[in-house]
C-alpha cells in the first residue's frame, strides 16, 4: 500500500484554542474596564439538559444555559478559579508544557487560588471545557496516562526539545504510550488501513507477538479498559485524518460492550465536548452470540451485570444499531459472559488465526 | 412511764445545736460562711450611710487543728457606720440581738449570721474575739469578747478606749476559727468576684492564708437608694405579728390600729376592711379573744381592696449599677439588663433584676453561666433546685436564636423584704409562682436584646464576609483576565468594589 502524507490538525487546533482561551479572557476585561460585573454563559450540565442526538450519534448539551457572573457572591470564587485555569491553561499550551489534573490543584495554591480539592478544580476545567467548547487535552492537562498504540504509523513530535522529530510506532514493542507527546503529535505516514482497538494490555501484547499488525495490516490500540479521552481523541483522528476503519475487540460483557459504545457514541459526562467519538467505529466482539456460536468458557452474570445490561438497553445509543439490542437480549438470555482470553482453550493463536479474521470479516 | 424533762435552752445554744440550719455544716461551709456573714454586714454597714464600702478581709494560718482542718484567724474590716459603744457586747455576743427586725430590704436577716461565725469560732477554739469599732471621730472602743452560750450573754474580757486621730470610722472584727481553706477557697473566691458584680461601688480586698492578695476594685461610687423602713403589709402578717402589735399598740380602737400599724391602709381602706369584716371600728385591739385574732389575719388575707406594698422599702441595685458590675467582672463583648416593676409575694414586695452578657471573657462551656443574688448576696449553693434556674431551663431559647454552646452568662438578683429562701442556709430560692413570672418576664426582655444584638452582628458578620470576598475575588479576576487578553494595565475595579458596597445586593 502507498504511504500517504497528511495535514495535520495539531499546530491549526493549537492556535485556535490559544485563540479562544485569549478572547475568553479579553470578553472578561472589556466588561470589568466598562464597569461591569463579568460574567460567562455557558450551556447547562445538568442531567436535563443533556440530549442524545442522532446526527451527532452521541450525547450533546441542550438550550438551557446558566450564567458564572462575578456579581453573585456564591459564584465569585468559581468565577476566579475559571479565569485562573484559563490563564494557566493559555500558559501551558502557550509555553507547549504539560501537566495533569493533579498538578492544576497544586498550581493553583500558588497563586492564592486554593481549590478545596481535587473534585473542585476537575470541576472547574470541565466548565472551562463546556465554555470554549474544548477538551482538557486541548489546553494540555492530562489525565494519568495508561493506553498504548503500536503499528506502522510514523509521528512527528510537536512537543518542545522533540520537534520535527519523527517515531516510526513499530519502534518498541510494548507500544508507544498515548501521552501528551504522542497526542499532539502530527501523523506523517501510515502503510495501516484499520485500526484494532483492545480492551486488554494482554491481548494487545499477543496480537504484537502474533504479527496481528503486519497480518491485517492494522495499527492496534490499547485501551487499558474504560478509553480515556486522549485515547478516544486519537483514536477519531486515525479515523478522520487517517480515514482507516475502526475494529474494537473487548470482553463479553456489558462493561466490556459499553467500552466500544464510548469510543463510539461517547459518554454524557463529555456531552459538552466534540472530537471524541468515532461513530463509524465497529465493535467486533467479543458478543454474546460469539460465546454461543464459540462456544467460550464462561462466568455466570451477576445482579450488577444484569443491572447493567436493563440500564444499557433503555440507553439511546444502544437504539441506533439493532446489534446492540440484539447483543443484550443474548446477554440476558444465556446470563453467561466471556473474557477475551477465554479462546485460549482452542490454543493460543487460535483468536488471531481463527476468531479475528472471520470477525474483522463479519462487521466491516 | 418515761421521764420526760423539759429544759429551756437559750437563742445561742439552741443555734449551738442546730449550726447546721446557719451554714456551719463543716469545716469548708463554715469558713466560706463566717467570710461571707461578716462581709454582708460590713456592706451593709456601709450603705446604710450611703458611703461606698472599703472592705478588707484577712485570713491567716494559726495551727493544725486536725488531719484536715486548720485554724485560721479571720479579721474583716470596714467603713461602714460603726456600732455604738454600749450596743458591742450585745450586738457581737448575743444572738438575735440586732438592727435587722425591721422591714427594709437588708443582706442578713436574722442578725444571725455574725454572731454565729462568732460563736462557731468559739466552740471550735475556745478563744475570744476582738471587737474594734468607732461611730464618730472622737474615740475607738475595742472589745474582747466570749459568748456565755447557756446565757445567751456576752462575756467582756477586756475592753479599751483609743483616740481617734485619724478620724477613722468603722468595725473591726477578729477572731480565730477552725476550718478547710483549700477546699472552700473556690467558693470563696467566687463569692467575692460575685459579690463585687452586685456591688460595683464597693472596693473588696482579701489576703488568703498564702498572702496572695485578691482586690476587687469599684467601677462607680454611684450607689443605689437605700431602702425605706416600712410597716407590714395586711396581706403579710401572720398571728404571732398581730398579737405582737397589740401588745405595744398605744391605739385603743382597731381603725386607727389598722392605720397606723398596717402598710397601705389609710381611713378608708380601713374602713371599708372593717365593715368588711364585720369588726367593730371602735372595738379596742387589745380586747380581741385569741380566736377573733386569728380570724382577722384570714380576713386580712381574704380582703381584695388593699393596694400592693409599693417598693419604697425595697433597693434594687438598678440597671445601670448591674450594667457596671457585670461589665466589670465578666468583660463580656455585649451586656442586656432589665430591672422588673416591683410585684409582691404573699404581701411581701419584691422586684427582679436581671442581665444577659455575652462573649467577651465568658468561656464558652456547653450551658449558661448563672449568677443568682438574693438582696446583693451572690447564692453559690444549690442552683440546680433555685427558681431562676428553673425559669432559664424551662425558657425557649432558640426562640430567641440562643443556643447553650455560646459563651453567654446569665443574673437573677431578686431583691425583697423577705426574701423566698427556701432553707435558712440562704442559698437558693424557693419556686413562687410570682416570682418565677417575673423572672421570666425579665429573662425575655433581655434574651430579645441579645437576639437583637445577635442578630446585628450576625448580619455585619455576613456583610463584612461578603465584601471580604468581593474584594479578595474581584483583584485576582481583573489580573487574571488582564494577562490572558495579553493587556498591560489591570482594569479598574473600584467601581464594582464600591457598587457592592453602596448596595450590598446579590442580585445576578
Amino acid at each position: 500500500m502507498e504511504p500517504k502524507e497528511f495535514k495535520s490538525s495539531i499546530t491549526e487546533r493549537r492556535k485556535e484554542v490559544l485563540a479562544s482561551l485569549g478572547s475568553l479572557g479579553a470578553k472578561i476585561y472589556e466588561q470589568i474596564d466598562k464597569g461591569y460585573f463579568p460574567s460567562i454563559e455557558m450551556p447547562s450540565r445538568s442531567t436535563e439538559n443533556i440530549y442524545y442526538d442522532q446526527k451527532f450519534r452521541q450525547f450533546i448539551l441542550g438550550d438551557k444555559k446558566v450564567k458564572r457572573s462575578a456579581r453573585n457572591i456564591r459564584h465569585l470564587k468559581p468565577f476566579a478559579q475559571l479565569v485562573w485555569t484559563a490563564l494557566f491553561s493559555y500558559e501551558l499550551t502557550s509555553q507547549r508544557k504539560t501537566s495533569t489534573l493533579r498538578d492544576v490543584y497544586y498550581s493553583a495554591q500558588a497563586y492564592e487560588m486554593t481549590f478545596k480539592d481535587q473534585q473542585e478544580s476537575n470541576n472547574i476545567i470541565t466548565d472551562l471545557e463546556t465554555v470554549l467548547g474544548f477538551s482538557r487535552e486541548d489546553f494540555n492537562i492530562f489525565p494519568e496516562e495508561r493506553s498504548a498504540v503500536f503499528g506502522d504509523l510514523t509521528i512527528r513530535y510537536t512537543v518542545p526539545g522533540y520537534e520535527g522529530k519523527t517515531l516510526n510506532l513499530t519502534s518498541h514493542p510494548d507500544g508507544v504510550m498515548i501521552g501528551p507527546a504522542l497526542t499532539s503529535s502530527e501523523f506523517v505516514e501510515t502503510s495501516a488501513d484499520k485500526v484494532i482497538a483492545i480492551e486488554k494490555g494482554g491481548l494487545f501484547t499477543r496480537f504484537i507477538e502474533e504479527n496481528v499488525h503486519k497480518k491485517f495490516n492494522a495499527l492496534l490500540v490499547l485501551t487499558a479498559g474504560q478509553a480515556p479521552r486522549a485515547t478516544r481523541h486519537f483514536i477519531r483522528r486515525l479515523n478522520k485524518e487517517l480515514k482507516l476503519p475502526v475494529y474494537i475487540f473487548t470482553d463479553g460483557d456489558p462493561w466490556g460492550m459499553h467500552i466500544a459504545m464510548v469510543i463510539i457514541s461517547g459518554s454524557a459526562n463529555a456531552a459538552h465536548l466534540r472530537d471524541l467519538t468515532t461513530p463509524d467505529a465497529k465493535w467486533s466482539g467479543v458478543w454474546a452470540t460469539d460465546i454461543v456460536n464459540y462456544k467460550l468458557p464462561t462466568d455466570p452474570l451477576d445482579d450488577i451485570d444484569m443491572k447493567r445490561l436493563y440500564e444499557l438497553q433503555k440507553d439511546p445509543r444502544y437504539k441506533e444499531d439493532p446489534l446492540w439490542q440484539r447483543e443484550i437480549k443474548t446477554f440476558m438470555k444465556i446470563r453467561r459472559k466471556a473474557e477475551q482470553e477465554a479462546f485460549s482453550r482452542y490454543g493460543l493463536t487460535y483468536i488471531v488465526d481463527e476468531y479475528l479474521p472471520a470477525k474483522l470479516e463479519e462487521t466491516k | 412511764m418515761a421521764q420526760v424533762t423539759f429544759e429551756e435552752i437559750s437563742a445561742s445554744d439552741f443555734f449551738y445545736r442546730n449550726r447546721d440550719i446557719a451554714g456551719f455544716t463543716n469545716p469548708t461551709r463554715a469558713i466560706f460562711a463566717a467570710i461571707r456573714e461578716l462581709v454582708e454586714n460590713s456592706l451593709d454597714a456601709a450603705e446604710s450611710l450611703k458611703i461606698p464600702p472599703e472592705i478588707y478581709v484577712r485570713l491567716s494560718f494559726e495551727g493544725e487543728a486536725s488531719k484536715e482542718t486548720q485554724i485560721y484567724k479571720l479579721r474583716v474590716e470596714d467603713n461602714g457606720c460603726g456600732v455604738p459603744p454600749r450596743h458591742i457586747p450585745s450586738a457581737f455576743g448575743q444572738v438575735l440581738f440586732g438592727s435587722k427586725y425591721k422591714l427594709k430590704q437588708q443582706r442578713g436577716t436574722f442578725g444571725l449570721g455574725g454572731k454565729m461565725a462568732i460563736l462557731y469560732g468559739q466552740i471550735t477554739t475556745h478563744q475570744h474575739a476582738t471587737i474594734i469599732s468607732s461611730t464618730d471621730k472622737s474615740k475607738i472602743y475595742m472589745y474582747k469578747l466570749m459568748i456565755d452560750i447557756q446565757k445567751n450573754r456576752p462575756i467582756i474580757l477586756d475592753r479599751k478606749v483609743f483616740l481617734n486621730k485619724e478620724g477613722w470610722r468603722g468595725t473591726v472584727v477578729e477572731f480565730s476559727l477552725e476550718g478547710d481553706y483549700l477546699r472552700a477557697m473556690p467558693k470563696i473566691l467566687e463569692y467575692f468576684k460575685q459579690t463585687a458584680m452586685v456591688n460595683p461601688y464597693a472596693n473588696l480586698t482579701f489576703v488568703d492564708p498564702k498572702g496572695r492578695l485578691y482586690k476587687f476594685t469599684r467601677a462607680t461610687t454611684v450607689m443605689p437608694d437605700p431602702p425605706k423602713e416600712t410597716l407590714p403589709h395586711p396581706y403579710g402578717v401572720d398571728v404571732e405579728l398581730l398579737q405582737r402589735l397589740i401588745q405595744v399598740t398605744p391605739y385603743n380602737n382597731m381603725l386607727e390600729f389598722l392605720k397606723y400599724h398596717f402598710h397601705r391602709v389609710g381611713e378608708i381602706t380601713a374602713n371599708k376592711f372593717l365593715a368588711f369584716s364585720g369588726i367593730s371600728p371602735s372595738k379596742n385591739p387589745k380586747k380581741l379573744s385569741h380566736e377573733e385574732i386569728v380570724r382577722l389575719m384570714h380576713m386580712l388575707k381574704k380582703f381584695k381592696d388593699f393596694l400592693p406594698p409599693d417598693a419604697s422599702c425595697l433597693s434594687p441595685l438598678g440597671e445601670e449599677l448591674l450594667k457596671t458590675g457585670v461589665l466589670k467582672e465578666l468583660k463580656p463583648e455585649f451586656v442586656a439588663v432589665h430591672q422588673r416593676k416591683p410585684a409582691t409575694y404573699a404581701g411581701h414586695p419584691f422586684i427582679v433584676e436581671v442581665a444577659i452578657a455575652y462573649g467577651g471573657e465568658i468561656p464558652q462551656r456547653g450551658g449558661f453561666v448563672i449568677y443568682r443574688f438574693a438582696n446583693r448576696i451572690p447564692l453559690l449553693y444549690d442552683e440546680a433546685s433555685d427558681v431562676s434556674v428553673k425559669v432559664i431551663n424551662a425558657m425557649n431559647w432558640r426562640r430567641y436564636k440562643v443556643t447553650p454552646d455560646m459563651p453567654i452568662a446569665i443574673v437573677v438578683h431578686i431583691c425583697s423584704t423577705k426574701v423566698p429562701y427556701k432553707t435558712v442556709g440562704k442559698e437558693f430560692i424557693a419556686d413562687r409562682p410570682e416570682v418565677r413570672r417575673e423572672i421570666a418576664n425579665g429573662l425575655r426582655e433581655v434574651a430579645r436584646q441579645l437576639q437583637h444584638f445577635l442578630s446585628r452582628r450576625e448580619h455585619v458578620d455576613k456583610e463584612k464576609k461578603r465584601l471580604g470576598v468581593f474584594s479578595k475575588y474581584l483583584p485576582k479576576i481583573a489580573q487574571f483576565s488582564t494577562k490572558l487578553a495579553g493587556r498591560e494595565k489591570p482594569p479598574d475595579i473600584e467601581k464594582l468594589l464600591r457598587s457592592v458596597k453602596k448596595f450590598g445586593a446579590e442580585g445576578v
